[in-house]
């Protein structure tokens, strides 16, 4: 996708100065970002520079770490997440999230994409929503034959894949993704990113990676964070070719990381 | 380098705390080889069947049966009340506990419960015997003194830390992980409970049931002051009843001559006991250890 | 196949942020509500809890507070509420609780050390393993039953201190053993490697390093054990120990009472006044188990190095 065609777009989610504390420790510096629909848009940077603690804000999920105190806006469609009207589990069931690890439930596999529809209300063809769901993460053929076993047979890669099948059950406009490969082998990973260049043409996707080649590869922008600050963002073949800032280009040659 | 003296200091330890193992291995031959001797010196004069199926038991007065199901019904009284209260209550605490409670609240709320677990069972036999059957008999004054309802709500408050804390030990083993996936697909936390957290933990808050059930089968002093000494098969829990545990109590206290039919009653009434809570602990201790090798 | 057609016909649609008036409206509410109300109905269940526990400390209190003089300690008990006292009780106990503890705390720690420390990974160490836990599941009306058998009439022992403070003995092992071997689990591995690295062997290695590291946890769940044993009322019954004696024990082969049986004795009698002995002996005992308990509580938080 290039770099012209994404100007147009409108702006799906913006931070605006976002700030976020562990107790004492503040674990993001004063972020001011625009993610514009229908992109792909990676996270990079050292481990521990807060991409992670970031991403969660913008679904609230730092909610539940209890220490964890956000400031600052999230703009989600216009709307301030972090108003006192914002309901987070409203929130979190129109912004996907997938995990680190995979996390499927201990149910069946059939069982772990309805629970999210159902709990939210859905009434429409369970059957048919499973199967498109499925299909769309790429695992439709490997499992239709074994809907109702434990989502626990399945293999690493199979089990992220139910995730992402989970997130999209929910029909969710943005789904972030949390080093999804991390804990996956290098097929698996092949998948995910096959997948992932797939599913942009509908949903809005931040991913946190540590995998530089991964975010060349999959994203259409490229944010880079250090330190718990954002140093430099903007179109991935611009961050990866001419970056701006030398602190970007150590990093992306590999002299630190 | 080893000298031989730390060589032999290394061997007699060795020995020593061998010799410690032991005694359990020797505690638990002792209780199978003289429950199973005085139970047999027992049904050589009570047969086993009359024993087990009979339903009248008046060991102490002629003419003498021993029907044990009078025993059975009263303890089953007992812990189906104390099963009945303390399963739900102790799932909601631990529910709190684990998905609520700030680290705050919990480090005050966690000693309390093993307070309340530290609390000798006599002194809740005191406490139903001079407090909740008052307060039972203040809202239905039909209630006898001693009955079944009171010791069964005592036993039951006696087992809640127990089942509080294996629940909270259980809720606490789910990954993060799963339950955050709950959140991230936009579900409350009432829904992440009852649809992720109790299925995940089912059988292991079986289990706790299942030892909550053996805790309450051998309860013994808070029974015998509040639910009395009758000996009966009977649909009544606000009557009086004996339990196994009780009967065992009310015989030694009475001083039985050694080798005399009641005392070896004792020891038969013991075995069934002991053979009921083995079996549910060890079902308990295996259903445990099963999902504790599981991921979740 | 055209992908781009293959919409998710019927998905859930949630509408936006600001919810307008929709059919969603009331289940989002109903959610809601239901979400609440268990949330108010977790925070009641452990209200209950604590008002319970409250409701017994003070019932108690006010019942036996009245009784608790001087005369309460140095009398022994009698037919005649207000001569009666717990000094043979509290005698009793405090041998018990010497004689138990000096028992099962060396048994127990080294039963502990040789399964967690020694031990060969071997069939028969996991059916060892397994018993323990039995036994600390096997109600101490059992052990009462085995120390009747055993100390009382086998070995001769009679009624005597001995033979109660064995059988209590029997009763807290297992629960010492297995506390003792999680505290000693929670040294973590490298701690032992550094110190075969610096060449010490293994019972240097055992004993001067893992065992003062796991120290503060293993005394945390011995004092609790022992609490157990002074609480215990049911087992002393059935080997046969008196409620009704007017002297202190001198040997271990004395006859002996202890605070539990006591209490029972005096909570069985119909008069009311005995009652509320009971309830003063009750507060007497209580003191000393939550000392004990606050002692286990105050050792863990303070000096555990390795969590649990």
């Amino acid at each position: 996708m290039s770099a012209s065609l994404s100007e147009n777009k409108e702006v799906i989610l913006e931070t605006k100065d976002l700030n976020v504390f562990y107790g004492e420790k503040q674990a993001i510096h004063s972020i001011s970002m625009q993610v514009k629909k229908g992109t792909v848009a990676a996270l990079i940077g050292p481990s521990g520079c807060g991409k992670s603690t970031f991403l969660r804000s913008l679904n609230r999920m730092n909610d539940f770490v209890a220490s964890a105190k956000v400031n600052g806006d999230v703009f989600y469609k216009g709307q301030n997440l972090y108003s006192k009207k914002a309901d987070p589990v409203e929130i979190r069931s129109q912004i996907g999230m997938v995990f680190q690890k995979p996390n499927p439930f201990p149910k069946s596999i059939y069982k772990n994409i309805i629970w999210g529809p159902k709990i939210n209300g859905f009434t429409g063809d369970m059957d048919l929503l499973v199967e498109k769901s499925l299909k769309r993460a790429a695992l439709w053929g490997e499992v239709k034959d074994r809907l109702h076993d434990s989502a626990f047979d399945l293999s690493g890669g199979q089990q992220q894949r139910l995730c992402i099948a989970r997130t999209i059950a929910m029909n969710p406009d943005v789904i972030l993704m949390d080093e999804p490969c991390s804990a996956l082998d290098p097929r698996s990973t092949q998948a995910i990113e096959d997948l992932i260049s797939e599913l942009k043409r509908r949903y809005t996707i931040i991913i946190v990676t540590h995998n530089m080649q991964q975010a060349g590869r999959i994203s259409d922008e490229t944010y880079f964070f250090h330190e718990g600050h954002l140093i430099e963002s903007g179109d991935t073949k611009m961050i990866f070719t001419k970056p701006s800032v030398q602190m970007t280009e150590d990093y992306i040659t590999g002299r630190f990381g | 380098m080893n000298s031989f003296k730390n060589i032999f200091i290394g061997r007699s330890i060795h020995l020593l705390l061998i010799l410690s193992v032991s005694i359990t291995i020797l505690t638990t031959l002792a209780v199978i080889v003289l429950l199973g001797k005085e139970s047999f010196e027992f049904f050589k004069e009570v047969s086993i069947i009359s024993f087990l199926f009979g339903t009248k038991w008046s060991p102490l007065i002629a003419p003498h049966s021993f029907g044990v199901l009078p025993l059975v019904c009263g303890t089953m009284w007992i812990v189906f009340g104390a099963v009945l209260f303390a399963v739900p209550t102790g799932l909601l605490v631990a529910v709190y506990l684990s998905e609520y409670a700030s680290d705050k609240v919990k480090s005050f709320l966690k000693p309390v419960l093993e307070l309340l677990a530290g609390i000798p069972t006599v002194v809740y036999g005191y406490f139903a015997l001079t407090f909740i059957t008052p307060l039972m008999k203040w809202f239905n004054p039909e209630i006898e003194v001693f009955n079944a309802a009171s010791g069964a709500l005592v036993v039951g408050i006696m087992i809640l830390p127990m089942i509080a804390s294996l629940c909270d030990d259980a809720f606490t083993a789910v990954p993060r992980s799963i339950k955050e996936g709950g959140y991230a697909l936009g579900a409350n936390t009432f829904e992440v409970i009852k649809d992720i957290l109790i299925p995940a933990t089912k059988s292991r808050i079986g289990a706790a049931t299942i030892l909550a059930v053996s805790r309450a089968i051998g309860e013994t002093m808070a029974v015998t002051l509040a639910a009395g000494a009758t000996a009966r098969l009977t649909a009544d829990p606000f009557g009086s009843v004996q339990t196994m545990t009780a009967y065992i109590v009310q015989v030694t206290m009475g001083d039985a001559p050694a080798g005399g039919v009641e005392y070896l009653s004792s020891f038969a009434v013991g075995t069934l006991l002991f053979i009921m809570t083995l079996v549910m602990n060890i079902i308990g201790n295996q259903w445990i250890f099963k999902s504790r090798m599981r991921i979740v | 196949m055209s992908k781009t057609n293959d919409s998710l016909t019927g998905v859930i649609n949630l509408g936006n942020l600001d919810s307008k008036p929709s059919i969603d409206a009331k289940r989002k509410a109903k959610r809601k509500m239901y979400d609440k109300l268990f949330y108010r109905f977790c925070q009641g269940t452990i209200f209950f809890a604590l008002v319970t526990l409250v409701v017994l400390v003070v019932h108690i209190l006010m019942s036996g507070l009245s009784w608790i003089s001087l005369d309460f300690f140095t009398n022994f008990t009698s037919r005649f509420a207000e001569r009666a006292g717990i000094k043979a009780a509290i005698f009793g106990s405090l041998w018990v609780l010497f004689l138990t503890a000096s028992f099962a705390i060396p048994l127990g720690v080294s039963a502990a050390i040789f399964l967690e420390e020694y031990a060969p990974k071997k069939l028969w160490v996991q059916w060892v393993q397994i018993n323990i836990g039995n036994l600390a599941g096997m109600p101490s009306i059992v052990y009462g039953l085995v120390g009747l058998a055993v100390f009382v009439r086998y070995f001769n022992f009679e009624r005597s201190l001995l033979a109660g403070s064995l059988t209590l003995t029997l009763l807290i092992l297992p629960i010492i053993i297995i506390s003792s071997q999680e505290a000693i689990k929670a040294v973590p591995l490298s701690l032992r490697e550094a110190a075969y690295a610096l060449g010490a062997n293994k019972w240097q290695v055992v004993f001067l390093q893992v065992l003062p590291a796991a120290l503060p946890g293993i005394l945390t769940g011995v004092i609790l054990s022992i609490s157990r044993a002074i609480g215990e009322t049911a087992p002393l019954i059935v080997i046969g120990a008196l409620s009704f004696v007017a002297f202190t024990p001198t040997n271990i082969w004395d006859e002996f009472t202890v605070l539990p049986i006591q209490i029972y004795n005096w909570a069985s009698k119909p008069q009311a006044e005995f009652h509320e002995l009971a309830a003063a002996a009750i507060i007497i005992l209580l003191v000393l188990l939550f000392a004990m308990n606050f002692l286990a509580i105050y050792l863990r938080q303070k000096y555990q190095r390795y969590k649990l």
